[in-house]
């Protein structure tokens, strides 16, 4: 049987084609991650080139002729003139890009380290569960901060601008393994005093088949229904850094950017440069969400 | 027990010193506080006068222990911004974090809990799909973007509640609380909701994992066939057993509250820990962003030594097992 | 005689008092802005929110009006003595009292220069040129300065005067020192001589103040407003939200894309002025090679022909319209129009000419342009970030690439002011208190040693511009001073050395029963308003 028919035939695609909330939500979040990846390719500016800029097209309504070029600009401009429409697409892919990266990079850091934890106990554990504190009192935007001030330091000035989007992977990623180690432990430890793990060890199976086989599985649950509310979360997480200064610089505005920006015309009536990236993030989050909703049902051995 | 809470505090204690010393290597990437601390006709040398005098020019594991030296003696230092000792600082703003952080996480656990047991039992009813449907939307929403959404609503067109401030206070010995004065009632439910929401939607969606997983085990089935009521099956057995995984995320998310207070705060201009902070950082006012840190840091000890323990009592499995691998 | 007058005086004033407190009611004014003040000491901070607050409380010798004319506070009159020119006498304001009674005395003016100029006070910079301060009568001081100074007047308008006796009963004869443990007692209490009485004190939440019916001012200015509560709100979305739902009736700071919609409101007025401080972009124009171009073994901003062509492609006009909304006045120079020594011609800039920008670029040998990092502060002026994107754009259209670094202003400052400078290419704003050109020589122009030059981060000297600077200090012709002064705008504006921007303006919104005028210092004087009745 190749891949493909076992996938057809698995519990997994009926569950899928069962629920057509799961099946809008999966087209929905293709089409969206497909449209960001594309954005260089289908946009009809360059939001990211502040030369091909004209501020004077700036708050153009949607739909409208900008009053410095005179082009049409279908979602309208923000402040600076941009085209919202690739602004948008652009902002999406690098929210995307800033959103999984952060979360792998994560769930590798927090999984494996609770694992260990709840595995192994004793000082390994400890030690961890430890450095898991120290990172929880971090609060997410001091971590932020400290990454970004090291990388000021450390990178040269001309680079820092690109650099922006590889900090802020790190500085989400670090601020949230924490949650993940806390979790995967906590099940780790109620899994372990299992008979069937107890088994497994007793059969003399090492430390880490044992985890991979028998406790990993029964701890994925949690781990995915964390993974998919982080996903969302770092892209918020990176729109909630802009809102307090730090975050994607405007000249390279990811859809927090966007919506940080566009907060400041919530009362003066230019509706359009809040509402449309707010828009899209919220239907990405929520497709995106959706499917991890069905995931996590679908993944949960017992379900099956 | 005994044991295992003193072991547990212990850590905590080495977790204050490695925070704090974190903070410290930090601080000179916040920025400079002298440029804050001194008007535009300041020379060079009055800069650079100060600066020594602060001691800012030590290096970092100096400003280290003299920091911890002080703060073992209680002392925290004064205010580069406001000229006032830091430990007033802290106490005067700590009333109103507090006030905001516990009843937000009140709000999110005894919302949370109850809709997520709601979405389990009705699991596919229209209602638990809306509640579900509303959580992901919650979830997909930044909270400076919520918070101005409800002052738009409810102060600038409905005028119903105060956009920022606490609204009058009461003193009761040196804690000011805003729970006994109308307008200080009044002037707490948007943040609290604009606090406690995420945390709902997380406590909600894990509630009802948890719960739908702890329905599907063996020994509930085995309850199930013995014939025991369904009630008592979902709150007695099923309810307690989703309570673990819940209650580590919700303290957690306590300890989280205090500090993502910071947004909520910034937006409707609550004067506690928060702003407090965030002006600490813009003026680069170390000896505050220090206290503060060390306080976060203290509070979220607390909260995971809480939620150890809470474990400890809930599960009787990992007790044996703490016992076995003392052994 | 004299004594017969002034009890007369008193007695009609304590009529006229009577008759205006029993024709109106309480009327407490709520007013906001984004930052609090940081401390109610008179002399520990020289920042904006400080001195509007001790403001109404403190009065300093003279002040400025709307205009930005110096007027009598304190003092009636100055001169420099016409024997000595090294000496200024101040004749003080008799009848004053301060909050707790004590009459104003030259003791209490000597003790609170003194305070000015110590170490820890923040307003020593304003002080140096001073040797002296000498108490001749009661209500006569004088000022010794250590060379001839015309000016010493322009500086005394924030420098508020402190009641001797009160600072030496409370331990707080000098500003805080933030070494100490203890906080100083003039942090959160005070006693002035001002219309406006300290009455409750929450840092970053509150300042309650009540009218003090025995101001000396009682009968010259309104003081309708029996009470004033100030609320700080940083967030611009929630400050503004509060003036359109009622729960504040003045608001200073308020965003410029929201002036539009407020001033559509009928409840609301919507004051607009100029304010006395200029926007531009500083360039390094002195070292060999710059560390964040892709130019290398020279500088391009050396080449007055690069700078010219920057400057020829700032559309000034285009960020007025949108970055600000229309709030900014465009500029040639970095004077704003208040500052002695301001003209139309030096105020006059280039229009904007891709082509001839392009041109100017290859001549000077770079007619592929070149890439350099702009540093921009985004938290300290209005829109900053803004601008500093759309000149970004503007520069890209002649083929300069500027890599944008924008942050905190704690962070922003400090590569301007540390020596050498860490900034190549940044914007900074500079408001004037002294209204007077030599001030923003001083510090802007003036090769950086000792006193002067502390923001010049240029690199820029010229040994003729220093000397001439220096004299302007000591000049007593104000002619040759004028000349000089016009000599120096000359010069300087022919090298582009800073490209101006705008000058800034003020918005002030309100309940549409007051009327606060827009200060060009961004203070606001509370005694002066009036309520208008329906």
């Amino acid at each position: 049987m190749s891949r493909l028919e076992r996938l057809r035939d698995s519990d997994l695609w009926h569950s899928f084609t069962a629920s057509p909330v799961t099946v809008i939500a999966a087209i929905v979040a293709i089409l969206m991650v497909l449209a960001a990846a594309l954005a260089q390719a289908i946009a009809p500016h360059d939001p990211f080139n502040p030369s091909t800029l004209n501020l004077m097209d700036g708050f153009t309504r949607p739909g409208e002729e900008g009053a410095g070029s005179g082009a049409t600009f279908v979602l309208g401009t923000d402040n600076q003139g941009r085209d919202l429409l690739s602004a948008i697409l652009y902002g999406a892919q690098v929210s995307l890009i800033v959103g999984i990266a952060s979360v792998i990079f994560s769930v590798l850091l927090g999984v494996s380290l609770g694992l260990l934890a709840g595995y192994l106990g004793g000082r390994t554990e400890a030690v961890i569960m430890r450095i898991a504190d120290v990172q929880l009192s971090f609060p997410a935007i001091l971590v932020a901060l400290l990454v970004f001030g090291v990388a000021r330091g450390v990178i040269p000035p001309a680079y820092q601008e690109n650099a922006t989007l590889i900090v802020l992977v790190i500085a989400i990623g670090l601020s949230n393994w924490a949650q993940y180690a806390r979790t995967v432990r906590g099940s780790t430890l109620v899994e372990k005093s299992k008979d069937y793990v107890a088994a497994a060890r007793v059969i003399g199976l090492g430390s880490l088949p044992v985890m991979r086989k028998h406790v990993w599985p029964n701890v994925s649950g949690p781990v995915v229904v964390i993974a998919t509310i982080n996903l969302a979360l770092a892209i918020i997480e990176e729109a909630t850094l802009s809102f307090l200064g730090v975050g994607m610089p405007p000249t390279q505005p990811s859809l927090g950017t966007l919506i940080r920006i566009g907060q400041q015309y919530l009362f003066s009536g230019e509706w359009w440069i809040l509402f449309f990236p707010a828009f899209t993030l919220i239907l990405l989050a929520l497709s995106i969400n959706l499917l991890g909703d069905w995931l996590r049902d679908a993944l949960d051995p017992k379900m099956r | 027990m005994f044991a295992y809470a003193a072991k547990s505090l212990s850590q905590g204690l080495l977790v204050l010193l490695v925070v704090s010393a974190l903070a410290f290597s930090m601080f000179r990437f916040v920025g400079d506080p002298i440029a804050n601390m001194m008007g535009q006709e300041a020379t060079q040398q009055d800069r650079r006068e100060l600066a020594e005098h602060l001691g800012l020019n030590d290096s970092v594991p100096t400003q280290y222990a003299r920091f911890i030296g002080a703060a073992l003696r209680g002392d925290f230092g004064v205010s580069y911004r406001q000229a006032r000792k830091v430990s007033d600082l802290i106490a005067e703003k700590l009333p109103a974090t507090i006030e905001l952080a516990v009843l937000s996480a009140l709000f999110a656990t005894v919302c949370g809990v109850a809709l997520g047991v709601y979405a389990a039992i009705r699991r596919d009813g229209w209602l638990a799909h809306l509640v579900m449907s509303a959580s992901l939307v919650g979830v997909s929403l930044p909270t400076f973007l919520i918070g101005i959404g409800l002052i738009y609503l409810f102060a600038v067109e409905l005028r119903w509640l105060p956009s920022f401030g606490r609204g009058d206070t009461v003193k009761i010995g040196w804690w000011s609380t805003g729970l006994l004065t109308t307008t200080g009632l009044k002037s707490l439910i948007m943040p609290v909701l604009t606090l406690g929401f995420f945390q709902l939607t997380l406590i909600m969606r894990l509630t009802r994992a948890q719960m739908l997983e702890t329905m599907r085990t063996e020994y509930v089935r085995f309850a199930r066939a013995r014939g025991i009521p369904e009630q008592t099956i979902r709150f007695r057995h099923a309810l307690k057993n989703t309570m673990v995984p819940v209650i580590t995320i919700a303290g957690l998310q306590l300890g989280s509250v205090i500090a993502f207070a910071i947004v909520t705060e910034t937006v409707f201009q609550w004067p506690g820990l928060g702003s407090l902070f965030v002006n600490a950082v813009q003026f680069v006012d170390i000896p505050v962003m220090a206290a503060y840190l060390m306080f976060v840091a203290f509070v979220f000890v607390v909260v995971n030594l809480a939620v150890d323990l809470a474990y400890f009592i809930l599960d009787p499995r990992i007790r044996t097992g703490a016992a076995a691998a003392k052994r | 005689m004299k004594l017969r007058s002034l009890a007369l005086k008193l007695a009609l004033l304590a009529a006229t008092s009577v008759a205006a407190t029993a024709a109106l009611e309480a009327r407490t004014l709520k007013w906001s802005r984004s930052g609090d003040s940081l401390t109610l000491d008179p002399h520990a901070q020289n920042e904006g929110p400080t001195a509007a607050v001790a403001h109404q409380m403190y009065e300093p010798l003279a002040t400025r009006s709307v205009d930005g004319k110096l007027v009598p506070a304190l003092a009636t009159a100055w001169r420099i003595l016409p024997d000595n020119p090294l000496i200024w006498e101040f004749k003080l304001r008799q009848g004053v009292k301060f909050h707790d009674g004590a009459p104003f005395t030259a003791d209490d003016v000597v003790f609170s220069l003194e305070r000015a100029m110590s170490p820890t006070s923040d307003f020593k910079g304003l002080w140096t040129s001073v040797e002296s301060v000498a108490k001749v009568d009661d209500h006569t001081v004088h000022v010794k300065t250590k060379g001839p100074n015309p000016l010493l007047v322009q500086n005394v308008t924030n420098t508020f005067i402190m009641n001797k006796a009160w600072a030496e009963k409370n331990n707080t004869v000098k500003p805080q020192d933030f070494k100490n443990k203890e906080e100083n007692f003039a942090v959160r209490n005070v006693n002035g001589t001002g219309p406006y009485m300290l009455v409750s004190r929450e840092p970053d939440v509150k300042t309650g103040l009540k009218r003090n019916d025995s101001y000396w001012g009682r009968g010259e200015t309104p003081m309708e407003v029996t009470e004033i509560i100030y609320t700080p709100v940083k967030q611009d979305a929630t400050r503004v939200a509060a003036l359109l739902s009622g729960e504040v009736d003045f608001v200073q700071d308020v965003p410029v894309q929201d002036i539009q919609k407020l001033q559509g409101d009928s409840k609301l007025r919507v004051n607009i002025g100029p304010e006395n401080r200029s926007i531009f972009l500083g360039m390094d124009v002195g070292s060999a090679d710059l560390k964040t171009d892709n130019v290398t073994g020279k500088n391009p901003l050396a080449d007055k022909r690069v700078r010219q062509a920057l400057n020829m492609a700032v559309n000034r006009e285009a960020i007025q319209r949108v970055v600000m909304r229309g709030q900014s006045v465009p500029a040639g120079a970095i004077i704003p129009p208040f500052v002695a020594g301001y003209t139309n011609e030096l105020d006059s800039y280039p229009k904007v000419d891709v082509n001839a920008a392009k041109k100017l670029l290859s001549d000077a040998g770079y007619p592929q342009g070149f890439s350099i990092t702009l540093h921009c502060p985004n938290d300290r002026y209005v829109n900053d970030e803004g601008i500093c994107q759309a000149v970004v754009g503007m520069f890209g259209q002649i083929g300069v690439k500027a890599n944008l670094v924008s942050q905190s202003k704690s962070i922003h400052f400090p590569l301007i002011q540390k020596d050498p400078p860490e900034t190549e290419f940044f914007l900074l704003g500079w408001g004037v208190p002294t209204y007077d050109s030599d001030y923003i020589f001083t510090f802007l122009y003036h090769t950086r040693a000792g006193a002067r030059g502390g923001f010049n981060a240029l690199r820029y000297s010229n040994k003729d511009v220093d000397a001439k600077i220096v004299s302007l200090a000591s000049e007593t012709d104000l002619n040759k001073r004028n000349a000089t002064v016009a000599d120096l705008w000359k010069i300087l504006k022919d090298e582009t050395l800073y490209i101006a921007i705008h000058n800034q303006t003020l918005a002030y919104a309100m309940k549409n029963d007051v009327n606060v005028p827009v200060h060009p210092d961004n203070t606001v004087w509370i005694k002066y308003l009036s309520f208008k009745r329906s």
